[in-house]
């Protein structure tokens, strides 16, 4: 059997030859030559919206040569969530994901930390609220970056002329456009005040008490109001304390002028409660106005957006910021960190603000100054102190200061609103907070 | 046998070794053969899942320790743990109860129509059974909705109050189990409809000559006749009922107050949306031996009657 022997020598020659051919070729530079990136972003409400961050990706791939994929995960049905849950899992899935509230604490030990993007971003917008340190660092580093896409604040919208008619509150006054706020008298008291009045006049405030996002946030403002915390920063539960028993008695006065069935509201019921004309005020991002303005014109012409009434603690609002982060096992971080620090500079966070109709919100101090905010209407202004421009109010996010991983438990578990609507129902107050107590040792738990 | 003289084999011997089939030849290899692809399909899709859910209910809050049936066992000593056992209870009883009545009595009456005319009711009656209950559940939700409740525009027609459908704790557990009922029930119908149509006429005709007036035709021929059939049915509707999702997820989410929170929604709740999937998965096991022991007696006893028959 012949067999062909290789030698030293062969081998040395072949490979030089395989050599100068290489290097003697010309450089081509692929379409890809980056690499493959996948994104998943949030689906957003508003139309348009997703076109324009698609828009600033493909841009932004084209220049950095990145084969760029892009789905859009709607939090209908909480397929988000599992999507995160299931890529967390199978360590498999896309590079860059949009997280929720309190999603990025929870996956904290499957992302990749992004101290060198965050501290580029705050020397360039200016520093971040409380809320989103809160929720966007675990363990002493960044462990996502703050998106524009989703972020929110859900403060009062209210029906200018009912207000004024009705409880004598001229909330466009208080809250003008192009200048800071003139509301000292906007207190709970005022606000229950104007509450009652409203009722009474058959047109009621629409504050959910359900299980959702909208009627959990808005228990966390006024509760934080009342200086009332769940569970502390160390987590220590704190539930049994006068500052809980004052929100609670508060809300067992105001759900006495909600309408009957608050308790049984989601995210979209409020939104039809002022867009239908029966109701005065509601706590919601600008969609509802938004909505308002395509189906029923009248209404959102004397629709404004302000600030939260202050409580004993100060004046709370209710923020819900929404992140975007980089799995660990993605297989091109270095893509993931330049497509992020790309859509997150100030052109590109206006353009996302554009495309929302001012929804959107950067979480940046620089940047919540957009002529948007300003100019959209009718009524024009109506959105200028959305995006709480002259820090008129702490925003804040429900169960916080609790360590995030039990917050979160506090959150989706609506604790707060339940507490309220079971001591509105008549059980006793005490009862209501061991309750709270047992559900909270529940949460605790490592 | 083999002859020692000659070497060969008897007659009898051969005949026998031509008609052993081979390994491939055998009905049993052939019948598993053919049913491999589902067995795998089964263990892909349904074993697999069974057992790491069983895995994850082992593990600690962040799925990095062994905790044994320690989730279980914090689960015990839950207040809205045994609320949801009880609701769940209260939920599958009810239903199923109500949908096996009202199957057997709606399957009665078509039975009692002519055939001619059968087959039209038969398809008209089982359409919320066809229906996605995703979908048909949002159209109940809009039927109860808070603010826009269609009953309620009806009631404010005729000057009756407004009921809060969803918004309280009874009305509420009223609304998930009635659509439950409604999407169900049409299920018991056709499956009591194929067992009535295969009791032999001659029974009745018996029975008749006897003298047994309607209710002793029902209760001692008809009913003994479709027992095994009724078991069936609510055994399997009582499982499908216990780990029901969609309609209470659609209809109320668990609310108000957690009053209408059953295993599936309440595992979801603490497992996809707390973030804590080893108790989601605990909750979500909790009713398996108990309704696998309901299914072993019940089965157990079809097999039974089937031997005796």
């Amino acid at each position: 059997m012949n067999r062909t022997r290789v030698s030293r020598r062969g081998v040395l020659k072949g490979a030089a030859a395989v050599s100068v051919v290489g290097l003697s070729a010309p450089f081509v530079r692929g379409a890809h030559a980056a690499g493959k990136l996948a994104v998943g972003f949030w689906d957003h409400w508003v139309p348009g919206a997703n076109s324009a961050l698609t828009k600033l990706c493909e841009e932004w791939a084209a220049k950095e040569k990145v084969d760029l994929t892009i789905d859009y995960i709607t939090s209908q049905g909480n397929k988000n969530l599992l999507t995160i849950a299931a890529e967390s899992q199978a360590r498999s899935g896309h590079d860059i994901l949009a997280f929720p509230t309190w999603q990025p604490a929870d996956q904290a030990k499957n992302l990749e930390p992004v101290d060198d993007i965050m501290t580029e971003l705050i020397k360039q917008n200016g520093a971040v609220n409380g809320t989103v340190e809160y929720l966007g660092r675990s363990g002493g580093k960044w462990v996502a970056v703050p998106a524009t896409a989703g972020s929110q604040i859900k403060g009062p919208c209210s029906r200018m002329d009912l207000l004024k008619q009705h409880a004598g509150i001229d909330i466009q006054a208080m809250y003008a456009a192009g200048g800071p706020p003139k509301a000292d008298a906007w207190t709970m008291d005022a606000f229950l005040t104007a509450a009652q009045k409203c009722h009474k006049a058959g047109v009621p405030f629409g504050v959910g008490l359900g299980q959702t996002s909208d009627s959990v946030d808005s228990a966390g403002a006024f509760f934080q109001s009342f200086g009332a915390t769940l569970i502390d920063a160390k987590g220590n539960i704190t539930v049994k304390s006068d500052a809980t028993r004052q929100a609670l008695d508060f809300y067992k006065r105001l759900i006495a002028v909600l309408p009957a069935d608050v308790s049984a509201w989601d995210d979209a019921s409020n939104n039809k409660w002022i867009v239908s004309g029966r109701g005065s005020m509601i706590m919601n991002p600008p969609s509802a106005w938004a909505v308002a303005k395509r189906d029923a014109p009248q209404i959102a012409e004397q629709l404004w957006t302000h600030g939260m009434p202050s409580g004993p603690n100060g004046r709370y609002a209710p923020f819900l910021p929404y992140f975007w982060g980089i799995w660990g096992f993605s297989r091109n971080k270095t893509a993931a960190k330049s497509l992020l620090m790309h859509i997150s500079q100030p052109s590109a966070a206006e353009k996302m603000v554009i495309a929302s109709g001012g929804y959107d919100l950067p979480a940046f101090e620089k940047l919540t100054t957009f002529k948007t905010w300003a100019e959209v209407g009718p009524p024009k202004g109506t959105l200028y102190h959305y995006p709480n421009p002259h820090n008129h109010q702490t925003l804040s996010i429900a169960a916080a200061p609790a360590p995030p991983k039990i917050a979160a438990q506090i959150y989706t578990q609506a604790t707060m609103t339940k507490m309220a609507v079971r001591h509105a129902q008549g059980e006793a107050m005490e009862k209501t907070l061991a309750w709270a107590e047992s559900e909270l040792e529940g949460f605790s738990r490592s | 046998m083999v002859d020692a003289a000659t070497g060969t084999m008897g007659v009898g011997t051969r005949a026998a070794a031509r008609r052993r089939p081979g390994l491939f030849q055998r009905k049993s290899t052939i019948a598993f053969l053919m049913a491999l692809p589902l067995i795998l399909i089964i263990a892909l899709l349904v074993l697999y899942p069974a057992l790491y859910s069983m895995h994850l209910a082992t593990l600690n809050k962040s799925m990095e320790r062994f905790v044994g049936l320690g989730n279980f066992e914090f689960l015990f000593k839950r207040e809205t743990f045994w609320m949801v056992v009880q609701q769940s209870c209260i939920f599958a009883i009810t239903a199923v109860l109500f949908k096996a009545l009202i199957g057997l009595f709606v399957a009665h009456f078509v039975h009692a129509i002519p055939n001619k005319g059968q087959r039209k009711w038969r398809g008209m009656l089982l359409v919320p059974w066809v229906i996605p209950p995703a979908m048909s559940t949002l159209a109940w939700f809009w039927l109860f909705d808070p603010s826009y409740s269609a009953f309620n525009w009806l009631f404010a027609l005729v000057g009756i109050d407004p009921v809060p459908w969803l918004g309280d704790a009874y009305w509420a557990r009223f609304s998930v189990i009635l659509v439950n009922v409604w999407y169900g029930a049409p299920f018991f119908m056709i499956m009591y409809l194929a067992a009535l149509k295969s009791v032999p006429e001659q029974l009745y005709e018996a029975a008749s000559i006897d003298g047994a007036n309607w209710w002793q035709r029902l209760w001692y021929v008809t009913l003994p006749m479709m027992r095994n059939i009724i078991l069936i049915t609510v055994l399997f509707s009582t499982i499908v009922t216990f780990a029901n999702f969609d309609i209470v997820r659609v209809l109320t989410a668990g609310g108000p107050i957690d009053q209408t929170h059953v295993f599936a929604t309440w595992a979801f709740k603490l497992g996809i949306e707390g973030g804590d999937i080893p108790l989601g998965a605990s909750v979500s096991l909790f009713m398996l031996p108990i309704l696998g022991l309901g299914a072993i007696f019940i089965l157990r006893d079809i097999n039974k009657r089937g031997n005796e028959a």
